[in-house]
């Protein structure tokens, strides 16, 4: 059969993503010292493991509502009324989802008609461009660059916006620059979505992984946004559940309503042992993950010190737990300094052109890793980087 | 809590620079700091948290209630810090409830432990009765799962 005439011409012309290439080199090796996961080196919380072990045992095993169990909204209600100064009604405005990834897709699909422009930052999480694509509208990228240290300036984004844009994407703090937004550019884009009359989807998702003392500020807090943003967010990577696919978006009820029927048709409901497992982490509360944000922070102090140590400059991300060092000084690719490296030194990093066009000239090392882990890492990607130099 | 002292409380086996990488801290600095903690006696001490059995040590363990009288002067403290002195004890500390001290005992056998009790506990003046407890198998050591298995691996590259 041809399957290749036969597939749908949107997926197939979709390009695989450049972490799966990545990863299929990779996996089978059992010497590489990996900096290239996305997501926290801890299993989830025992208290959140125990309380889904617990309803297991009780047999709670059915279909929820599609909206997700109640009390689970009434707690996400709360949790980002206290995270982000906002109030959503948990009867009509939360909808639990399959991770942000499913509440990120049907959003799209809620809102976009063919030929609606989205403007999206890059470099960024490898699912936007496809996600926007898959839902018939035009991904537009929108370049972070390190010298604004990869904020999305609102500059940049006005020069994007045209008659056809109808969303504008955001992924702060950043996967995989670890960067965060400054609040007077924040500000500014929050100002040009009014002024345009546009919505924002504001994925939220590392928004409680930040350091150095700072706290988070969403788009969703500034006037006249609450109407026009959708906010994502879950519970994979603050509570260390990244395998139980558990999310939520909150929007105005005929926002929410409309990703409703999509969810109602394509996912029917999230499991139910996550959605239990999502409830047991918001009653922790900060107390699931304050201690493993205060490891990541030290854990970055380390990784910026020897890269920036070993002449590959690194910004100091502010947020998340990556770290995108620039390679261009040892005349490499990305994708080829991070070959190499796997080649010659086993350690596993991500390129950046994986996150997009923008990304090239860098790489990803994400150190959710043990520490001493990342020191023999550092040590092994300074000597690779001394022989290319050489 | 100085955060230097609480890396060393979750591991004190980290060499003075990773800890001073951690804490963008000069080696001088978190040198200085932890002297100043050892001098002044915030840092007791280091050990490694052993498995016992893997080691291959025999040996008894028991956690002892006493009951002692209170001083005039001074409550439980005297009586307690003497009880402490002791080698055997490896653990004391004043507690609420029915008992006034627990202490866990090391000994090199049943007989060792019982000698213990009976010849230097319990003759201690002011001490009036004890009831010992023989641990039998350890699940959970300072923080530290006892033979547990590691957690499940992470892909090594995920998006």
């Amino acid at each position: 059969m041809d399957y290749h005439n036969k597939l749908s011409t949107q997926i197939r012309d979709l390009p695989r993503s450049g972490i799966r290439d990545f990863f299929e080199l990779v996996i089978g090796r059992s010497d590489v010292i990996s900096l290239g996961v996305g997501e926290p080196d801890k299993s989830t919380p025992w208290p959140i493991r125990e309380a889904v072990i617990r309803s297991l045992e009780k047999g709670q095993t059915s279909y929820t509502s599609n909206l997700g169990l109640e009390p689970l909204r009434v707690l996400i209600s709360e949790y980002v009324e206290k995270l982000f100064h906002v109030t959503y009604d948990p009867k009509t405005e939360i909808l639990v989802t399959v991770g942000v990834s499913e509440a990120l897709d049907i959003a799209f699909r809620a809102v976009l008609n063919p030929g609606d422009e989205v403007i999206y930052h890059e470099p960024c999480y490898v699912s936007y461009n496809p996600s926007i694509k898959m839902a018939y509208g035009v991904p537009v990228a929108v370049e972070t660059r390190e010298e604004n240290n990869f904020a999305l300036m609102a500059a940049d984004v006005e020069k994007a916006i045209t008659p056809k844009t109808k969303i504008i994407a955001l992924n702060f703090p950043t996967n995989p620059t670890g960067g965060i937004m400054p609040p007077e550019e924040l500000e500014k884009i929050a100002a040009l979505a009014v002024k345009h009359d546009l919505f924002v989807f504001t994925d939220e998702i590392y928004c409680e992984l930040l350091y150095d003392g700072r706290t988070h500020k969403s788009i969703v807090e500034y006037p006249g946004m609450r109407e026009r943003t959708v906010l994502l967010h879950g519970f994979s990577k603050a509570f260390a559940m990244t395998g139980w696919r558990l999310g939520y978006a909150c929007a105005p009820a005929p926002l929410r309503e409309a990703m409703m029927k999509v969810h109602q048709y394509c996912m029917l409901c999230a499991p139910i042992m996550s959605q239990i497992a999502g409830i047991e982490a918001l009653k922790m509360g900060p107390s699931a993950y304050e201690e493993m944000r205060q490891s990541y922070e030290q854990r970055r102090n380390i990784i910026v010190a020897r890269l920036n140590g070993m002449g590959l400059h690194c910004f100091n991300p502010g947020g998340a737990f990556y770290v995108f060092p620039e390679i261009r000084s040892t005349g490499l690719t990305s994708k080829e300094f991070a070959l190499g490296l796997l080649e010659k030194k086993s350690v596993a990093v991500v390129p950046g052109s994986a996150f997009g066009a923008a990304g090239e000239g860098f790489v990803r090392c994400c150190y959710a890793t043990a520490p001493e882990l990342i020191v023999k890492a550092m040590d092994l990607m300074e000597e690779f980087v001394n022989e290319v130099r050489k | 809590m100085d955060p230097l002292i609480q890396l060393l409380a979750i591991n004190s086996n980290r060499s003075t620079a990773e800890l001073a990488g951690i804490l963008s801290l000069t080696e001088d600095e978190a040198r200085r700091r932890i002297a100043v903690a050892e001098a002044d006696g915030t840092i007791l001490g280091y050990n490694a948290v052993v498995d016992r059995a893997k080691a291959g040590q025999s040996g008894v363990t028991a956690l002892v209630e006493v009951k002692i009288t209170p001083e005039r002067e001074g409550g439980f403290d005297r009586l307690a810090r003497r009880i402490a002195k002791f080698d055997q004890v490896r653990e004391c500390f004043l507690m609420s409830g029915g008992y006034d001290l627990a202490i866990l005992v090391e000994g090199k056998d049943l007989l060792d432990v019982a000698n213990f009790i009976a010849v230097k506990l319990s003759t201690i003046g002011g001490v009036l009765s004890t009831a010992t407890h023989f641990q039998l198998k350890a699940y959970k050591q300072a923080g530290f799962l006892v033979n547990s298995a590691a957690d499940e691996e992470r892909l090594p590259v995920s998006p």
